[in-house]
């Protein structure tokens, strides 16, 4: 992984390498701040690889029974909604671009465009969970959570076997379990950009250490690729109409 | 008499008070609180089998009631494999050194490490709490559905346990991965690493690759138990094989976490004690990751009779016949670099030279059981039990002894008593054959594995079998005794105490928080033992 040379001149650099470190000493392992940025990227990249692995436990699990249980699971994901899920896509990808530009601000030196667009994430980042806590009050009000709020008559009247319940079941265990999941990882991104913006907000950040800044948005855009894969995995089974929504 | 404790500075006596050790970055102190904690654990699961051991001297199973024996088989299991096999090598020896062999003056990233002491130890208590209070009785391998729904004994809080520790060694990988990559000292390529390194390194990548998917099993089986879902119980609508595919897919890796260490430990230890340059570095170097690789697609041979197609069986009978291949080439590597060597047999050298014995013959009683005929007949029976204790105690924990007492002088400072120590390793070796050989002779007539009964005629087996493992016992309090007491009666050890030639034997003993005075170069690789040699019969 190389180094991505800053945009500030050689001379500014010099200068800010010595106020960085009065910010942020140099940890007494590494040589230097470039060593020091490029061992966070590394050691993010590693983390989100076992991440991969975390969730593709539940992928794996959610293909498998998809293929045996196909037209239970697309039954019980019309009665999913759709449009939270496909207007958190938006506010989820609109996020990432802002995390985008906040690192370009923060590599650029430019305290105040950081702030803002760290403040813009971590917004976005809000707004999805608390569309995702409409949704789930939604799935509480349509019988959506087996063990607490099920009626195994109602799917029966939908057409389905007693047999299939059980697999509706199972395909809503695996929608609560990834998008609860996939919401505590949301959580957790939402703290460290509060945390960053925080420590913007005192100057930490300089086009020679910035590196928190990269790593953290490193982690927001898996968060954000995990939603990706859930979106269609889940939401876009079967067949989806307005109707199944009780919204209108 | 102790001796007066040397003046020099060190990473032991620079600071003091026990929030010092709590409260540390260094990663020789973290070394030393997993070395305590892993060892309590130790002696925990020890006591468990002790018990079980004491139980199988009849037939008709005596002392113990059959759900007391069920949970301590259950303890013995989830203790070894999760809390001290998985960790030791790594987090002791592999903390320890790992910065010291390439020149580092710390790990990547110190407070995730000490971070991940305290996952460890959280970890810890919660599995403690489940095996103690009321017990566990499901057997390491949490199958479903009596995991899930006919267990009554206290698999969650076991579960979270395991799911905690998980996280700790997921850390600790990552930990290694970037320090290997980031903080080799100038000089230090890739191929001029020493083995231990590459072995630690190949290991990070299954602990990172491989336990996330355990823990999400476990997590699903927790949601299962807690809301009666049919995640996996198949008769709620779930498929149990889907839990046992997840589950190995850590725990055969896994036996390679634990495993490539040791392999590592005795890749130091030989060349050191026949003072020979290792043979084939590169084959060793790299058959480390032959075997990492391999052990991600040979996971289905442990359900060869649980209903998986017999296709499938088919390929992963073949590629499990594969991991010999590396194997073979670590093994015939060691002999080679033995062949004409001057041999000396200080105690880690036959605890290594044990190792290499019990590994291989672990390691051929493993083709057996990855041979689809073969296994159907001695599948869950003492045979497995032999085979891969075979591995894990006669190959992984003879390793980890050969390292803690290679690594001991430069740990503390201290040599140990050298008869008390030779005379361990070779009562470890006696017991343990004694104790696992007629493992394999039940095994083969038919003992199944986990029952607390079997037929009269297996008792002579069985009351050797108990003999040996009372001996083994005995060699393995022996070093805490020695080990301990060599703290205060040990002679100075001196820098380098066995002539190596690797980087942490160039730093004082024991070193001083800040690891080497002055970054070292390096120029030559890590096993010049013939260089030296030659310079020294000139």
């Amino acid at each position: 992984m190389s180094y991505e040379p800053s945009y500030a001149t050689m001379r500014l650099r010099d200068e800010l390498d010595q106020t960085a470190v009065v910010f942020h000493p140099l940890e007494e392992q590494y040589r230097n701040l470039e060593e020091q940025h490029e061992a966070g990227t590394l050691g993010m990249w590693v983390f989100l690889a076992t991440e991969v692995m975390f969730f593709g436990a539940l992928f794996l699990g959610l293909g498998a029974y998809h293929i045996h249980y196909g037209p239970a699971f697309e039954k019980a994901s019309e009665k999913l909604n759709w449009v939270i899920g496909g207007l958190n896509t938006i506010v989820l990808l609109v996020s990432s671009l802002f995390m985008v530009l906040a690192v370009h601000y923060a590599k650029a030196g430019h305290r105040k465009h950081l702030m803002t667009f760290l403040g813009l994430t971590a917004l976005l980042g809000g707004m999805f969970l608390v569309l995702k806590g409409f949704e789930y009050y939604t799935d509480y009000r349509d019988n959506l959570i087996p063990g607490w709020r099920f009626d195994d008559q109602e799917w029966v009247k939908e057409g389905l076997t007693p047999e299939q319940v059980p697999q509706v079941k199972l395909f809503l265990i695996f929608y609560w379990v990834m998008t609860g999941l996939h919401g505590v990882h949301v959580t957790v991104g939402i703290i460290a950009v509060l945390v960053l913006l925080v420590l913007a907000r005192r100057g930490t950040f300089t086009p020679v250490y910035y590196s928190p800044v990269d790593v953290t948005a490193l982690y927001w855009h898996f968060v954000d690729t995990v939603w990706i894969f859930l979106l269609p995995m889940l939401y876009l089974l079967g067949t989806h109409t307005l109707a199944d929504l009780h919204i209108l | 008499m102790s001796i007066a404790i040397q003046p020099r500075e060190n990473y032991l006596n620079t600071t003091t008070g026990v929030l010092s050790w709590l409260l540390t970055k260094d990663h020789k102190r973290i070394a030393l609180l997993y070395l305590i904690t892993v060892t309590v654990m130790f002696f925990l699961g020890g006591v468990a089998i002790t018990i079980v051991r004491l139980n199988l001297m009849t037939p008709d199973s005596g002392l113990v009631s059959a759900d007391t024996y069920n949970k301590l088989f259950t303890m013995h299991g989830v203790i070894m494999v999760f809390f001290f096999l998985v960790p030791v090598v790594p987090t002791v020896l592999g903390n320890f050194c790992l910065p010291l062999m390439i020149g580092a003056k710390d790990l990547a990233f110190p407070r995730l490490n000490l971070a991940s002491w305290y996952l460890f130890v959280l970890g810890a208590v919660w599995a403690l709490y489940a095996m103690l209070a009321g017990g566990l009785d499901t057997g390491w391998t949490f199958y479903t559905p009596y995991t899930t729904s006919s267990s009554h004994s206290n698999v969650i809080p076991a579960l979270i346990g395991i799911v905690i520790v998980g996280f700790s060694s997921i850390l600790t990988g990552l930990n290694f991965i970037v320090t290997v990559h980031r903080l080799r000292a100038p000089g230090l390529t890739w191929w001029r690493l020493p083995i231990f390194v590459w072995t630690i390194y190949a290991t990070s990548f299954i602990f990172l690759l491989a336990t996330p998917t355990v823990a999400m099993a476990l997590i699903l089986e927790i949601v299962e138990r807690l809301w009666g879902i049919g995640i996996f119980d198949p008769a709620l609508g779930g498929d149990p094989l889907l839990f046992q595919h997840l589950f190995w897919f850590y725990s055969h890796p896994a036996v390679y976490i634990m495993i490539l260490p040791g392999m590592g430990i005795v890749s130091e230890v030989i060349p050191c004690f026949s003072r020979k340059n290792l043979y084939g570095y590169t084959f060793v170097a790299l058959s480390s990751f032959g075997i990492a690789s391999l052990s991600f697609l040979v996971w289905a041979h442990h359900m060869f009779v649980a209903g998986i197609s017999l296709y499938a069986a088919m390929i992963f009978s073949l590629l499990s016949y594969l991991v010999a291949v590396p194997s073979a080439i670590k093994v015939f590597n060691w002999t080679a670099t033995l062949y004409k060597g001057s041999i000396s047999f200080e105690a880690p050298m036959l605890y290594a030279l044990g190792f290499v014995c019990l590994f291989t013959a672990g390691g051929l009683t493993g083709l057996f059981l990855a041979c689809l005929g073969m296994d159907m007949h001695v599948h869950d029976t003492y045979f497995v039990i032999a085979h891969f204790h075979f591995i894990m105690v006669g190959g992984m924990v003879m390793a980890y002894m050969s390292g803690l007492h290679y690594w001991w002088p430069k740990i503390t400072g201290r040599m140990y008593s050298e008869w008390w120590s030779k005379l361990s390793a070779l009562i470890i070796f006696i017991g343990f054959f004694l104790t696992f050989l007629p493992q394999f002779i039940v095994g083969y007539a038919g003992m199944p594995r986990r029952y607390n009964h079997y037929p009269p005629e297996f008792q002579v087996w069985n009351v050797m079998s108990s003999a040996g493992a009372s001996i083994l016992g005995v060699g393995y309090v022996l070093p805490l005794c020695y080990l301990i007491l060599s703290l205060w009666y040990g002679k100075p050890a001196g820098p380098n105490p066995w002539g190596a030639t690797g980087l942490e034997w160039q730093t004082p003993s024991p070193p001083p928080t800040e690891n080497f005075a002055t970054t070292p170069v390096v120029v030559r690789g890590p096993y010049e033992y013939h260089v030296e040699k030659a310079q020294n019969e000139l």
